[in-house]
This record gives structure tokens, sequence and C-alpha cells, in this order.
């Protein structure tokens, strides 16, 4: 492990000298001042560089290598959107500057919004939430608030599949609806079933993310949306997976009410270091005037920010993670609508040629192309071997490249999720499958090699249930 | 893996052990623990509580996921063991000796499979 940048300091050193005092010393009152000491490091200024530079290369990111985190679209960021987001206009603002001395940031929420309600088939959006599971708070949010306002209180259920995303039944029980889970068919899509037997005058909606987190798209998306509505339920959209059909197919036409998006996958802002993600929730007409305050329109080529009718409230502070949307906006100008449907198509053909190629050596449980990403099952491997998903994950870090998703979705067992997302060379996509094969012919030649991996990393295996049983939180 | 034979199990993969006196303890079959992985924590309902066959009794907390469990027989909640809870570890080395919670009055549930029956359906 490093050692911190506290155990290096050493009192007095700095990285600067501060010219003399030239004007009399006036002393902050002292109701003002500290008790005790800041505890902060005391170093130079090449120790300070060193520090955080070796740090970073310890650092794995999409921009050292092959990222496959399935789920998550690891995309990678070009660096114009950064240019863009470091622009004075954008950084050098406040929050509370009136609406005249900002209308150049107004416009730039004002036409993302636009953008993305033109990508998703939407008609009215928010910038404001966080990330994505913030996003499906804040629109589950607003379909309570419809519900509550049309006296359908007893619309309580939301519809759930197995194989969701973690986070749709805890949103769901957040905004205090009972979830209602329903299988999933052999070939990983809904189950019309037994969707047509969970809807009824109690479905307040579907959570549902198309294509789906097996990869598949649901065919059957016409049949859903009339089940559901027909019943008297909305639809809610996951955009989690939307890298896969953006420019191509909307939420809006298959007869989604309301959506949430991850700026952070498929508009390329950065997941890194904490994102900042943005979760931007866009909805149909009936559902605007629930939005959270402030939403911006325009009028006569002036912007200004307006409350919703029956807004829900804010859900972030001021107007969200605003540079994101700055970047999102940038990575959507720089495509342009033929190149937005092109990252989405590039998607989709790299994780099908990465599938076929491991076709074979991997098990993969369900038939047929994939979309955006495709799920591999290693209970076989386990079986003959011992060597787990999570062993195989371990050896690919010594392989050169960042791990699958582990055991996600639950309904494959010893599941491994590989996404590689568009902008992947076929000699990156070569190389991967390459160290994934390698690494199956590693569980059957020398399997201790998995289980002691990695061994090229600062890090090697920590006991990840000591970590969780017994956390050390403070050294 | 191992099925122990004095024991009923459900689909679900929850054992039942009848102790008598209508009373019987409730744990999750070492198939269960594999599947899951090295259990992190255990979290289970109250003394007192009364459950249905198929009712929530709790979810295990593993490296992997959360998962629920359900009762394989109905009954009130006696007693949790504790034991476990401070050390849920045990759950992965002893699966049969680590019970989760006992229940009296219990209910009679007819689709529990004996060991045989149990064996065969996880071998499927």
């Amino acid at each position: 492990m490093s050692e911190l940048i506290f155990d290096k300091s050493k009192a007095g050193r700095r990285c600067a000298v501060i010219p003399c005092r030239d004007v009399a010393a006036v002393c902050v009152p002292e109701r003002y001042r500290r008790e005790v000491k800041a505890e902060l490091p005391e170093v130079s200024e090449i120790d300070l560089v060193r520090h955080y530079t070796n740090l970073s290369r310890k650092s794995y990111g999409v921009d050292n290598g092959f990222y496959p985190l399935g789920s998550c679209t690891m995309k990678y960021n070009p660096k114009i959107n950064e240019d863009a987001a470091e622009l004075k206009g954008f950084t050098d603002i406040h929050p509370l500057q009136p609406e005249s001395a900002v209308q150049g940031c107004l416009e730039v929420m004002h036409t993302l919004s636009e953008y993305l309600c033109e990508i998703t088939g939407m008609e009215a959006m928010t910038l404001q939430p966080a990330a994505g599971a913030h996003g499906e708070f804040t629109a589950l949010s607003m379909i309570k608030a419809y519900l509550l306002d049309r006296g359908e209180t007893s619309r309580t259920k939301l519809i759930v599949p197995d194989s969701a995303h973690g986070t749709n039944p805890a949103s769901a029980n957040m905004c205090g609806f009972t979830v209602v889970n329903i299988p999933s068919t052999a070939d990983g899509i809904v189950d019309i079933d037994a969707l047509k037997n969970a809807v009824g005058g109690d479905t307040a909606a579907l959570m549902l993310t198309n294509p789906n987190t097996v990869g598949k798209f649901e065919k059957n998306i016409e049949i859903i949306e009339k089940t559901v509505h027909d019943a008297g339920g909305l639809l809610y959209y996951d955009g989690a997976n939307l890298n896969a059909v953006m420019g191509v197919a909307r939420p809006g036409d298959m007869g989604f009410d309301a959506v949430h998006l991850n700026l952070h996958k498929t508009f390329a802002t950065p997941h890194g270091g904490g994102g900042p993600g943005s979760g931007p929730v866009g909805c149909k007409a009936f559902l605007a005037k629930y939005l959270p305050n402030p939403v911006v329109k325009s009028e006569n080529g002036i912007f200004s920010f307006e409350r919703p009718e029956k807004s829900i409230g804010m859900s972030k502070s001021f107007f969200g993670n605003f540079l994101v949307c700055v970047k999102a906006l940038a990575y959507i100008m720089t495509l342009g609508a033929e190149g937005i449907r092109e990252a989405a198509e590039n998607a989709v053909l790299n994780a099908n040629y990465l599938q076929e190629s491991l076709r074979g050596t991997y098990d993969i449980p369900f038939d047929g192309p994939c979309m955006h990403e495709f799920v591999v099952s290693l209970e076989r491997l386990k079986r003959d071997t011992g060597i787990t998903a999570s062993d195989i994950a371990k050896g690919l870090i010594d392989r050169g490249m960042h791990p699958p998703t582990m055991y996600f979705p639950l309904v494959v067992h010893e599941a491994l999720m590989l996404e590689p997302t568009e902008t992947e060379s076929r000699e990156t996509l070569d190389s991967a499958a390459a160290a994934l094969k390698d690494a199956i012919a590693a569980a059957y030649d020398n399997p201790q090699s998995l289980r002691d991996a990695p061994v090229s990393t600062p890090v090697g295996r920590p006991d990840e249930t000591a970590a969780v049983r017994n956390p050390v939180l403070k050294a | 893996m191992s099925v122990q034979k004095d024991l009923f199990y459900a689909q679900s993969h929850e054992w039942v052990k009848y102790i008598g006196g209508g009373k019987a303890l409730v744990g999750v079959s070492d198939h269960a623990q594999e599947e899951m992985g090295d259990v992190a924590f255990i979290n289970l309902c109250e003394v007192g509580d009364v459950v249905d066959v198929g009712g929530g009794i709790g979810d295990i907390e593993s490296i992997k996921a959360v998962s629920d469990i359900y009762s394989p027989v109905g009954g009130t909640v006696t007693k949790i063991n504790d034991e476990l809870l401070d050390d849920p570890s045990a759950l992965n080395s002893d699966p049969y000796g680590s019970w989760l919670i006992e229940l009296e009055n219990v209910s009679e549930n007819s689709k529990l499979m004996d060991a045989a029956a149990y064996e065969a359906f996880i071998a499927e």
C-alpha cells in the first residue's frame, strides 16, 4: 500500500514561499479563529506532485485500457467535452446570478433538454437528478404525484422484472410503492403471461430496461405497453441501456411515459472519481407539470426559469450537475444525429463480435444476437474446475483488462457481463477475446494462478468478506 | 455438496427440522450457502412475529448479492439465532448446524421435499 500524503508531512515544509508582508497585519476576529490547529500535510511541491502522480498510475480507467464493465457503459469520454466544460462562461458563474447574466448557461440547459427529448421521444425534461437511481426516484415521485392528483390511491404496486437493476425495486420502495417481481422467460425477456397476471387496478407502473439487463431487446414491447396501459398503469423506462438504441428507437415511441437517462453512461461524461453523474428525467406532456422546480423555458430567444404548475419540488440543489450537462451537450453536438445512431450501431456490433469470438469457450445462456452487452455463465467451469466467475475476473486483471461485471444479472448463475462499447477497435476486441480465452485455459491448466490473481496490481486479492464483516474505516 | 437426511426442504432451498412439541428450526441448505458465497450479514425477523408458509423471514447478504429467505412452514417465531448474527460465516461452514429461527405452533407444508427428493431437485 502507498503512504498517505500525511505520512510525508514535515513541519514547516511548503510548496511556495509567500512574499514578505508589506501592509499592516490584521488578525481574524477571535470568535472566528480555530481552537485547534488544522491538520494539513506540509510537503514540498515535488513530493506533492510525485505522490499524486504515483497514485494515479496505480488506478485503472478507460483512458488506460479495455473496460467492458457490463451495464455500466464505460465508454471513452472525448476530451473535447472537457474543453467545453472548462469555458469561463460555464465555470465562473454563481447559481444565484440573475437569469439575464447567465443566458448562455440557460441556453445550454434548454438545448440539451430539447435534444434529450428528441432522442428519447419525450416531451419535457429535467436535468436536476444527480445520477440514475436519483432519476428513478424523481420520476417515480412524479408518477406518484400524478396518481394522487387523480385520486388513484389504490395504485400502489410497481412491477419490476427479475432481471432489473437493483436500483429499480430500491427506488420504488423509497417512494412508498410495493414491488411486484415478475419472472423472465428462458430467452431472457419479460414473461408476458406473468405480466398479464400481475397487472390490475393496483398497478401504478411497470419499470423496464430496454434492451434489458441480459442484453436482449424486449421484442414484445408493444404487447407489454398495451397490457400495462390497458390496466391503467404507467410505463417507466430505465435508460441505463439507451446506448444500444439511441438514434435508432425511442422509448417515447415504444409507449413509455417517463424515462431517466444516465449522461455518465450514454452521453460520454465521466464515471470516474465519483463522476459526478447526471440522471435527467424525461416525461410525456401529461406529466410535465410535476417536474422538479425549476425548468428552463424559452420565449422570443430569452431564457428563464419556470416552476412547473404542480412541481414535486427540487430534487437537487439549484440545477443539477451543470458542467456534466455541458459535456453531454458537447458530445451530442459533436456526433450529430447521424453520429448518435452510428455510436449505438457500433456498440451493438462490437458486443456481438465479442460474443461470437467467445462462443464455444464461454457458455452463452441466451440464444441469438445480443444488443450492446451480453452475459456469459461460468457455472459449468465452476462445476468442472472449482474456478468461479470471480476468479476469472481477477485473472483478467493480470491479463491487462478491467474485469467485466460479476454476478449480475442475478438470473444467470456465475455470470460475467460484458459491454465493450462503441469506441473499441477490432484489435482491442481481439486481444480482449484472447485474454478471456487464456483465463479459461488457465482454469484447467493452472487453477491456482487464478485463485492467487491478481498478482500484477499494487493490492492483490483483498479479503472481501472480512472487509464487509469487519470494516476498518480508520487507520 | 451435502443434504442432511432428517430435514425437509423447500424449493427455495430452506430446510426445516421438527424438534417436537410443535416446534421447528429453520435454516438454509448447503446448496444455498454454496450458491450465495461468503455470507457477510444476516437480517432476520423478530421474536413474536407470525410467519406464513413462503413468507419472508429475512435476508442474507453475501459478497454476490442479497437473497431473501422464505419460511418453509408457518408458525410463531420463538427464537432467533443471535450467535449466527454475530458470526454469519458459520452459515458457510456449517449450514445445517446454523439454524436461523425457531418456530412454534408449526403448520405443516405438504409441498416440502425429503432429503432424497431435494437431492434430485438440486441435481436438475
